[in-house]
């Protein structure tokens, strides 16, 4: 089992309710997030174009924060979702400084908070929040394993890329472009 | 828009964003013991029903409450036919207007002078007794006829029962003359029906997706938004016009970046193209339509590059997109837009649109407009409304006759005493519309209300028209309320219940609440006989064949179609409820009443030098200036700024991120400086903001100050002479590096 998103570039429109649902249905305190969006313009009037990339934890096959870790609070949990363990998290930032998503933040309760992909809903077989609240059903979530997945799915017939693949942290975030 | 950089500033207060230092780590991390919250949540699945209040698409869908017992989330119910169980941001951000902690709490009653915002605590029924000796005395010296209601929102209903029971009819809504009224009116024209909201186009099946300014996706009107997410899924072609590349532009096959205050212009040549190069439906134009010849003729000389010399766009381009559109029909939609009411001939606009629909096919037809239905729900039982001696109206005698609503600016106006004006109004009652910001040229719209012996404002948030009240009456939020069964027309007929998901907090109450008090010290009560809304709920679903009960447990239900006509039948006669029976190409009642049968370009002054056309727009986690203090929606954007192309900035010698005041062709300067955002995706010869910020009322704690107001800025109106609309882009801006008082003072 290997969980895993598509975002589609094309379809997204900056909205940012992925931003919001995920605030409110993991209770991120305000100011924070797990999950933002970038928009990227390229050209001069009128030959322009825009990207817009909804982005969050890569939950990488590698993941530098995972092996920085001193305490072992950055694992993999099943399906390759990188988690943290708040209580064994001492805050000591490395995994911040590692990440090259920038995709963690300093929990003011002490510990480093990031997306779970939410599992707590994956696990009752619903899709993470994002996925589900988006308007232009932009997200496909899924186990890669299994070639019926939405994401196995849309990632066999549209063209995809991932972020920084040079930092070889082996992403699990698709954006189709 | 949102981006990481913006939540690490926040986030980095005191810890420095991604430079964290060990130090500053050092504080949370004595607290690593606490237990964690967030993912670990013990889920209760109680939901109850909702409407989203945070705009007017009013998408139903389910409150969670976590284990205290709190608000906790609110998602979309898959049932509903507007939100297809998906909200977009503002509506799943509508805990923070719950929770916002800087809500009107308790009634007010002012003590200062109008505007200062100096107001006491009241109790309810000193605000009430307030209220209805005020409102007898004016009906007693003036005539009922003189209150007027301006109104935005659930609560409406109510106040405006409450105001037709005692003798007025004056209920006006901004969301007419100051936005969608003008489109309305043109489709009426031109088809013998309005467009509606949310709006009868089928982008869901659409093969061709014009839109003209209207930056779908930046408004997030859910269904649209979510239908145009289907389109570019199914390999429709998008066109966009506009001087703007919105995010609509930058998912286009075609971006049509067009000279502001041009578009007429564009609209006649494509009918011409449609026509000279035999490009429209002809079957159907022989058969539904009046006045096809007239507008041939009309058209002959308005080519492809007659249109190039006044909007800069390329007549190959305009002959490409004429085609893909024919191409396309009959499913294609010109998209009426919402907020159209631009530069004063925004009706005739409005109407070339609908003509080359009319052209093209698409009204009827699947991937154009569809026929909406709703199902009729019977109003409680009342005594019948008493006959108003005066209306609105009275004030404007031979002028509007077209206007099928009451213009806001219209009320405003005539509460200005003029000798001219058969009718001047002496009270309002202002529900969820911050008046100063909704309706342009604010400077009369505060002389109007100098001339009022009545001003109640009835709303959930301080704005800057409550700190002109003279009494505020606090509503509680949505979330902590019932209201109006929704029926609004679509697809299928389909209701849905808004019902509280918690008590209301402080002392705040639910507009049918304050209106059935208000009318029993009116004796008026009669006109709200029930004992409770429960009651009355229940009455009027049981006559449509459910109950309270059934519809708290689903919050929506969908009803089938009283006949299978979602499209037309091409086959069949079309009749349509125009003076003709036809599609009005040439439109007969606007020749009747002297105006244009058939719309023609008029140039718009252009910007003076140093100065840049002002336009204005919306972003999807914001409505209007409602949000700008909601707590999770500020978190995504704090403040707007002003769009302003490289090249102009850099004969300013502006930098990307500066603060800056705008000042208008009439030497208003904004309030609050407002930060540059230097872009190329905007023209030279214009600025562009999102409207809804630069928040006035201190009480506001988020937004106050944040960024500029358009609405401060916009003191020329083009007025539309058809039905009164307030054309509010023929205004310009220039930059100012300090605030007018500093400058006044060196």
């Amino acid at each position: 089992m290997r969980y895993a998103m598509a975002v589609d570039t094309k379809k997204c429109v900056g909205c940012s309710d992925c931003v919001v649902a995920c605030q409110t249905e993991n209770n991120v305190p305000i100011g924070y997030c797990r999950d933002w969006v970038v928009e990227s313009t390229h050209g001069t009037y009128p030959q322009l174009e825009i990207e817009i990339r909804s982005e969050r934890c890569n939950h990488c096959d590698n993941a530098p924060c995972v092996r920085c870790c001193p305490t072992g609070a950055s694992h993999y949990a099943d399906g390759g979702i990188v988690l943290v363990t708040p209580n064994k998290c001492i805050g000591c930032g490395a995994c911040i400084t590692s990440c090259p998503y920038d995709a963690r933040y300093p929990h003011p309760d002490g510990y480093v908070d990031k997306c779970t992909f939410c599992i707590h809903r994956v696990k009752k077989g619903l899709e993470p929040a994002c996925v589900s609240a988006c308007p232009t059903k932009c997200m496909y979530f899924g186990d890669l394993d299994d070639p019926k997945s939405p994401v196995s799915e849309i990632l066999k017939v549209r063209k995809h890329k991932t972020l920084i693949p040079e930092a070889g942290t082996k992403p699990q975030l698709y954006f189709l472009i | 828009m949102t981006n990481r950089r913006d939540f690490i500033k926040v986030s980095g207060i005191g810890v420095g964003g991604l430079a964290i230092s060990a130090s500053a780590l050092g504080v949370y991390k004595s607290l690593a013991t606490s237990p964690p919250k967030g993912s670990e949540l013990k889920v209760n699945t109680d939901r109850t029903p909702t409407i989203c209040e945070i705009c007017f698409w009013k998408c139903a869908g389910w409150v969670y409450k976590n284990d205290e017992g709190k608000i906790w989330k609110i998602v979309g119910n898959h049932e509903d036919q507007h939100s297809n169980g998906r909200f977009c941001p503002r509506g799943t951000g509508g805990p923070g207007q719950y929770y916002d902690e800087d809500r009107l709490k308790h009634p007010l009653i002012r003590t200062g002078e109008r505007g200062e915002g100096l107001f006491r605590k009241a109790s309810w029924d000193e605000a009430f007794d307030h209220i209805a000796a005020k409102m007898k005395s004016i009906a007693e010296e003036h005539g009922p006829e003189c209150l007027a209601m301006l109104t935005h929102g659930s609560g409406g209903k109510y106040f405006g029962t409450l105001l037709k029971a005692f003798g007025s009819n004056n209920i006006a809504a901004p969301s007419y003359a100051q936005c969608r009224g003008p489109r309305e009116v043109a489709y009426h024209m031109t088809f013998g029906e309005g467009v509606g909201s949310p709006e009868r186009i089928d982008i869901r099946d659409t093969k061709c997706l014009v839109l003209i300014g209207s930056h779908l996706g930046e408004n997030m009107h859910n269904g649209q938004v979510q239908e145009m997410s289907d389109a570019i899924d199914k390999g429709a072609t998008i066109i966009t016009v506009d001087p703007r590349f919105s995010i609509a532009a930058s998912k286009s096959k075609y971006w049509m970046p067009i000279k502001p205050a041009t578009d007429l212009a564009l609209l006649l040549s494509w009918i011409h193209v449609l026509i000279y190069d035999e490009l429209y439906d002809k079957e159907h134009v022989e058969k539904n339509t009046y006045g096809f010849e007239q507008l041939k003729a009309h058209v002959k000389n308005m080519t492809p590059e007659w249109a190039y010399g006044i909007t800069t766009l390329a007549p190959d381009v305009i002959r490409k997109t004429a085609k893909e559109m024919a191409d396309a029909a009959p499913a294609v939609i010109v998209h009426p837009g919402r907020h159209v009411t631009w530069y004063g001939d925004d009706t005739q606009r409005s109407r070339a649109m609908a003509i080359l629909n009319g052209l093209l096919g698409s009204w009827g037809s699947r991937g154009g407009f569809y026929n909406p239905e709703t199902i009729s729900i019977p109003d409680w039982p009342h005594p019948p409304y008493p006959v108003p001696n005066r209306t609105w109206r009275d004030a404007y005698p031979g002028k509007y006759n077209l206007a099928y609503e009451t213009i806001a600016s219209g009320i405003c106006d005539a509460t200005i005493p003029d000798l001219n004006k058969g009718c001047s109004f002496k009270g309002w009652i202002v529900n969820g519309t911050n008046l100063l910001k909704t309706i342009p040229d604010a400077a009369k719209t505060i002389e109007a209300i100098k001339h009022l012996e009545m001003l109640v404002v009835i709303d959930t948030m301080p704005m800057a028209i409550t700190d002109w009240a003279d009494v505020v009456l606090p509503e509680c939020t949505y979330l902590e309320r019932y209201d109006t069964i929704r029926n609004s027309p679509h697809r299928k007929p389909a209701i849905a219940l808004r019902m509280p998901a918690a008590d209301p907090m402080y002392d705040t109450k639910p507009a049918y609440w304050m209106a059935k008090e208000l009318s029993i010290r009116l004796g008026l009560e009669d006109y709200f006989s029930w004992n409770s809304i429960e009651e009355m709920l229940d009455w009027q679903l049981k006559q449509v064949g459910s109950s309270l009960e059934e519809m708290q447990g689903i919050g929506v239900k969908t009803f089938e179609r009283s006949y299978d006509d979602l499209y037309a039948d091409r086959e069949q006669d079309m009749e349509f409820l125009t003076n003709t029976g036809k599609i009005e190409l040439y439109s007969t009642a606007l020749a009747a009443e002297g105006f244009d049968p058939i719309p023609n370009y008029t140039a718009h002054p252009e910007a003076p030098p140093g100065f840049y056309r002002l336009s204005y727009g919306r972003a999807p986690m914001h409505t209007f200036g409602r949000t700008a203090n909601n707590a999770l929606l500020k978190d995504l954007m704090k403040e707007n700024s002003v769009w302003i192309n490289p090249k102009i900035a850099g004969e300013w010698d502006i930098k990307n991120g500066q603060y800056i005041w705008l000042e208008n062709q009439d030497g208003v300067r904004s309030s609050f400086p407002i930060r540059a955002r230097i872009t190329e995706r905007t023209r030279w010869d214009s600025v562009y903001m999102v409207h809804g910020f630069g928040h006035t009322n201190k009480k506001l704690s988020r937004a106050y100050g944040r960024g500029a107001s358009d609405s401060e800025l916009i003191t020329k109106v083009m007025l539309d002479p058809i039905m009164g609309g307030t054309g509010m882009r023929g205004n310009f801006v220039t930059f100012k590096f300090k605030p007018k008082k500093e400058e006044a003072a060196s």
